[in-house]
């Protein structure tokens, strides 16, 4: 197997603090070792990364590749080069594909998929009810089986509070992490926007937080009298902090994850009726974000995600309240923790943490780290170089992002997964 | 920004869309050449050749008799050619997007669309997607702009009280799924009213209405106080089942305009009604048709604001 040298390289690794420059060394897939020379190195190839900084490649906790059932918006072949090109080499999948990850097969499927794509870590999370209906438990125990990371809601509401109930105990008795995104669909009802002054403004069927809040509230109940473990998903608003907060404070263990737009978009944000800003949960106000940033800044909320959501252009296309929700944001996912970074919110180091080793912790992944011995998922990035997002610079088959046409800082350079080297970026200037 | 949309690089009004974004000389100017319009109409012959040789179609997505008819009277006073179609009832159930629609209508070498839509953000999605050449004028879209019939209202309420820095308007009933009453709001707020009132149980008012500029009330006795100008807003009869309101009863015990009520504006206030309106439910049938209403006046009004802004967004592609 290929031996590899990463040479001059900024090298950070928050689960093993480290920060300082030096090479690295790879053999057979996994890191070999930091900065010593072990003893009858030979490198097959050198990557020259001066001026870079070598990291953990990202874990993205959320994302969807529209397969199988929507092929016409995105790909296994497209978005896992776009997440190549992004840095991320660990792909967390959201069960709502059609058909749902509610069965062994389609669990199957999916990693055929993925094998096919040559991208390796694809990791779906099952359903945690059949179909997501919020009815019937899903068989747990034969998705975890058959590959599945976790169960979640895949931000389909569960009314029933029973079925809730029984779910998070059945998943707790096999030690099954529950994915959950909040949201109770009677508050949200036909929503498309943030209950704030840009719905208001517009006519625009509004989601209150509460939609979140009760949702949160009630899991965070049940978490008690389960014992489940739950991690929380795309958390959009002030008060649902306030209650993550409150629960780890009183020994609950929760965690939760902030998709990378929400720390920077707020309503105030939005164009009029332009459909590229309509996403779920909905962009929010700026106290929110505010608060977002804040739980981010202090570890209350560990985790930063994609959420990535690709389309084809007919579905953006229509009346702001018909188009389908979502934003493509793979490829934009480190350039939006650099901004973070950038503005002194966050250390570089806080931030890698973010996209490494706090969703490892939360997935139990032994990836998420450039300890020797573990697999060599690597990101190489320009945190100073600047690019547009554009077709000539896009990877994925959905371009419905509101960065589309915008220049942003901080680029990939390699992506290493398993010590095979999965994009490298040719940039002319 | 999509505001802009509505204006040409000159500043002059090509799609009439919202109210949102234009300024007071530009409302006051359709006030002035709707005037001329309405001058028009008691003339012998109500015609002029404004828009001769202009096809208008007018789409309606959502059921309307009053908006539609003054709207075809407009164009044809304008000597356009006009067709409406009833597209609720046509394309779209056949599966065909709005934009095929509008596509199709286009190939048909079409000047303007007159567009009501159930969906907030209808009219703009088109004038974003439609054939430069063509004008689009918003009949109503879902929750968010009416802006004619918001400007036949101003037009209404100048012929009554011309100094609308002294006016305090209260707009009562249903804000919250009212594109009518947004784009009064903005109207009367953009020609600088003293106070825009709404009055309404909380839950027909939107979250944060008071971002809109206006000041909120929910009681009908103390919000009539000092009020030049009532604009009752129709009350849907399926606001009783989704939980909105317990009844009509209650709802007409509470807010309804009565003589009584009447009493507490100042003595010559005047009652305006977008229509149709509810007797009983609403309004009583001794304010409808009393003394203070304009209600009838707004509906000849709607004519004359409709060829004012057809002209002014026809003008802008050198159609005259």
């Amino acid at each position: 197997m290929q031996r590899i040298l990463i040479e001059q390289a900024r090298v950070i690794d928050p689960a093993n603090s480290i920060d300082r420059t030096g090479p690295v060394y790879i053999a057979d897939g996994k890191i070999l070792a930091l900065f010593e020379k072990p003893d009858g190195f030979e490198a097959d190839s050198v990557i020259d990364a001066s001026g870079q900084i070598v990291c953990p490649g990202f874990i993205d906790i959320s994302t969807r590749l529209r397969q199988p059932g929507q092929s016409h918006k995105a790909t296994f072949q497209t978005e896992t080069k776009a997440a190549a090109a992004g840095g991320i080499t660990t792909l967390i999948l959201q069960p709502d594909t059609r058909p749902v990850i509610d069965t062994p097969a389609i669990t199957e499927l999916v990693k055929e998929l993925a094998e096919n794509s040559n991208y390796r870590q694809i990791l779906p999370i099952g359903a945690l009810t059949q179909n997501l209906d919020g009815q019937e438990l899903s068989s747990m125990l034969a998705l975890q089986e058959a590959g599945c990371i976790a169960v979640g809601n895949g931000g389909k509401p569960i009314s029933n509070l029973l079925v809730l109930r029984r779910a998070m105990e059945y998943a707790a008795s096999h030690d099954l992490l529950l994915i959950y995104r909040p949201n109770e669909h009677s508050l949200s009802n036909e929503g498309c926007a943030h209950e704030g002054a840009f719905a208001t403004r517009y006519g625009l069927p509004g989601i209150p937080e509460t939609a979140e809040t009760i949702a949160l509230s009630q899991c965070l109940e049940l978490t008690e009298l389960t014992g489940c473990r739950v991690h929380f998903g795309q958390i959009s608003c002030r008060r649902s902090v306030i209650k993550i907060q409150q629960a780890q404070k009183y020994g609950l263990s929760v965690s939760a994850d902030i998709a990378a737009h929400q720390l920077h978009l707020t309503e105030n944000d939005m164009k009029p009726f332009d459909s590229v800003y309509h996403v779920l949960p909905p962009l929010r106000s700026e106290q929110d974000k505010l608060f977002l940033r804040k739980a981010l800044t202090q570890g209350i909320i560990g985790s930063l995600c994609s959420d990535h959501q690709p389309h084809d252009l007919d579905a953006k296309l229509g009346a702001f309240p018909e188009t389908e929700p979502g934003i493509s944001a793979l490829e934009t996912l480190l350039p939006l923790m650099l901004k973070l970074v950038d503005e002194k919110l966050i250390t570089l180091s806080q931030g890698i943490a973010a996209l490494t080793r706090n969703p490892a912790k939360v997935l139990r992944l032994e990836s998420g780290t450039l300890t020797p011995g573990k697999s060599a998922d690597i990101c190489i990035f320009d945190p100073g170089r600047r690019w547009q997002v554009d077709r000539s610079t896009w990877y994925s088959k959905g371009i419905n992002t509101p960065y589309w046409g915008e220049t942003l800082t901080g680029r990939v350079s390699a992506t290493l997964q398993s010590g095979k080297i999965i994009f490298q970026g040719v940039f002319h200037d | 920004m999509s505001h802009n949309l509505q204006l040409n690089v000159e500043g002059k009004l090509k799609h009439f869309l919202t109210i949102d974004g234009l300024d007071k000389a530009l409302l006051t100017e359709i006030l002035d050449i709707a005037e001329s319009f309405a001058e028009m109409s008691g003339h012998h012959v109500k015609k002029v050749p404004l828009l001769r040789g202009k096809t208008i179609v007018n789409l309606f997505f959502e059921n309307s008799t009053r908006t539609r008819t003054t709207f075809e009277l407009a164009a044809k006073r304008l000597s356009a050619d006009v067709i409406s179609m009833n597209i609720a009832t046509s394309a779209t159930s056949k599966g065909e997007s709005l934009l095929d629609t509008i596509r199709n209508l286009e190939a048909m070498f079409v000047d303007m669309f007159v567009v009501r839509h159930g969906t907030s953000g209808a009219a703009h999605f088109i004038a974003e997607h439609t054939a430069p050449h063509i004008s689009v004028i918003n009949a109503g879209d879902g929750r968010h702009s009416h802006p004619t019939q918001a400007m036949l209202d101003m037009f209404t309420i100048r012929q009554f009280k011309p100094d609308f820095s002294t006016l305090r308007v209260a707009i009562i009933g249903d804000i919250l799924h009212s594109r009518v009453a947004r784009s009064q709001i903005l109207a009367l707020n953009t020609l600088g009213a003293a106070e825009v009132r709404v009055i309404a149980p909380k839950t027909l008012l939107p979250a944060h209405v008071q971002t809109l500029g206006v000041t909120v009330c929910h009681n009908l006795t103390e919000g009539l106080k000092d009020i030049d100008v009532i604009i009752m807003l129709r009350l849907q009869k399926e606001r009783m089942t989704s939980a909105l309101l317990p009844s009509e009863n209650e709802y007409f015990k509470c807010f309804g305009l009565t003589p009584e009520k009447l009493e507490i504006a100042k003595p010559d206030a005047i009652v305006m009604h977008p229509g149709p309106i509810n007797r009983g439910v609403e309004i009583d049938t001794r304010v409808a048709d009393g003394p203070q209403s304009v209600i009838l006046r707004q509906v000849s009004n709607g004519i004359a604001i409709r060829m004012a802004v057809m002209s002014m967004a026809m003008q802008t592609q050198g159609a005259v």
